[in-house]
């Protein structure tokens, strides 16, 4: 007689088991420790031929920038890109899975992928991990049926917008699309109001800084734009080198050699061997 | 214990369906928001709350958004199979009893009720609340979502049988302005989809051009406009 009654193995989807243990442990006073966090500011907008994603390249852990020049446009496929925000491995992680996911399907089909189905797949995964893949995505791209533009929380919900914001900078991000766009923006006005955007979250919020990146996608071609904008350079670097005022001088020149001053005595006994 | 994680994305709003003589709506006020560190953040101010399921069914989502989405989704990929099958339409009783059986397997993951509506020729127009636990319950008028409360009695009192199908929409979008007016958490635009024999049609409120209630302030492009109106003094000593 077969055991499997018991024994069923999980079909897949997060494993809560060990919740009820970590809740303990920090009720005990255990202090987790923290993950790489994107705090970010991303945003995406549809123009007159296509998608515009943009993000800024500042990834922190806690108060420190842990760096100062990342990438937070991910490849997805040829003709789609994502924004990530949230914690910096998760994004990484769940872009690079579904990109994989895609090629297969794309193989297998002989057809071009489409944004829905990275959608579905990004919200799945999502969904299934209940909010503890800390990911929160603008999903951006052009595929046979036009320019779409999505939004993901972390949780698995999905927005369709013409244009969009997420992380900590979306707010200030969301303040310039709300006052400025409008829709049939030409490539030039697009990729303006996006670093604008951006730039808007790189000055206004802390947990996010440094360059600008843009991608412009329209059908049957791309243009990754990396730090299409650098509005905070290097203040203390000179392409001249520098010159030091002299704190070290030379105070005598004559030379002593060592063997004058030592004395060396013949001890008897043999000399040690190896 | 299960971990609510306190940012989950989930609309805070209204869905309701009133069924009159012969068509059934499916209207919602339609806001996705969620809380930040700063309070509420409106994450989405035009979204589309009333989903498709079949061509003569539509569902009014409420609650997590995520949760509601993925029910929908299942619910249907699950008609779409049910009609080819079939060979023929799926009646809204199957849809109902579809979303009922997901949100009644689940109740302890999901946090989401919802609204099913549709027409469908064994029993006309027809709707069905699935609320929180996952019963079904067959209503000539259901709403739902967290502006439904200021409601109860508005509908006691204007509900009535046998409705055109305008009476019964100019009902429906009444009662979401007086719920967007009243209800914190619900805002944005109206959306309304009508389902009868003929087919479908969907309409579109926008905020602005709701009707005002009591007390309530016309629509500004800025507040800067309000304070520089000329009004009565406001420390006259």
């Amino acid at each position: 007689m077969s055991q499997s009654a018991v024994d069923v193995p999980p079909k897949g989807g997060f494993s809560f088991d060990m919740c009820k243990r970590n809740d303990m442990l920090i009720q005990k006073g255990l202090k987790a420790p923290s993950f790489l966090k994107t705090g970010t500011t991303i945003v995406g907008l549809i123009f007159q031929d296509g998608v515009i994603l943009g993000a800024d390249t500042r990834a922190t852990e806690g108060p420190i920038v842990a760096d100062k020049n990342c990438e937070k446009i991910h490849y997805m496929a040829p003709n789609i890109y994502c924004c990530g925000a949230g914690t910096a491995a998760d994004t990484e992680a769940v872009t690079d899975m579904v990109s994989s996911q895609l090629r297969l399907h794309r193989y297998q089909t002989g057809r071009d992928s489409r944004v829905i189905t990275a959608l579905t797949l990004l919200k799945k995964h999502l969904f299934s991990y209940q909010g503890h893949v800390s990911a929160a995505l603008v999903l951006g791209g052009v595929d046979i049926t036009g320019p779409h533009l999505h939004t993901i929380y972390p949780h698995g919900s999905t927005d369709t917008l013409p244009f969009a914001t997420m992380g900590s900078g979306s707010l200030a991000a969301m303040s310039v699309f709300e006052a400025k766009y409008k829709e049939g923006l030409t490539r030039d006005e697009g990729i303006k109001l996006v670093a604008e955007a951006i730039c808007s979250g790189i000055f206004n919020d802390l947990g996010s800084g440094s360059n600008v990146d843009i991608c412009v996608i329209t059908k049957g071609n791309k243009e990754y734009l990396r730090n299409y904008m650098e509005p905070n350079p290097r203040t203390y670097v000179s392409s001249k080198g520098y010159s030091f005022t002299k704190k070290t001088e030379v105070l005598l020149t004559k030379i002593t050699p060592l063997m004058e001053r030592v004395e060396i005595t013949e001890v008897g006994g043999e000399a040690m061997e190896e | 214990m299960r971990r609510t994680p306190w940012e989950r994305l989930s609309s805070a709003s209204l869905t309701m369906e009133v069924s009159s003589s012969e068509p059934t709506l499916v209207p919602a006020p339609v806001r996705f928001l969620f809380s930040t560190l700063l309070g509420m953040y409106v994450a989405n101010r035009a979204s589309d709350k009333i989903t498709q399921l079949t061509d003569n069914v539509y569902v009014c989502r409420s609650g997590s958004a995520a949760d509601s989405q993925v029910v929908s989704d299942y619910v249907r990929y699950f008609l779409h199979q049910h009609t080819i099958q079939l060979g023929q339409p799926a009646t809204v009783k199957v849809s109902a009893n579809l979303i009922r059986m997901l949100a009644y397997n689940n109740k302890n993951m999901l946090q989401t009720g919802l609204i099913v509506g549709g027409w469908d020729k064994y029993e006309g127009g027809k709707i069905y609340g699935i609320p929180l636990g996952g019963t079904v319950v067959e209503q000539p008028f259901a709403i739902g979502g967290s502006g439904s409360s200021y409601l109860y009695g508005f509908f006691d009192q204007a509900w009535k049988e046998n409705m055109t199908k305008e009476e019964a929409e100019q009902l429906v979008v009444k009662a979401v302005s007086l719920a967007i007016a009243r209800d914190g958490a619900s805002g944005g635009v109206v959306r309304t989809v009508i389902i009868n024999s003929e087919g479908v049609t969907r309409n579109f409120y926008p905020g602005d051009k709701l009707q005002l209630w009591h007390e309530e302030l016309e629509p500004q492009n800025s507040l800067l406009d309000i304070l520089n109106a000329a009004g009565p003094e406001p420390m006259a000593m």
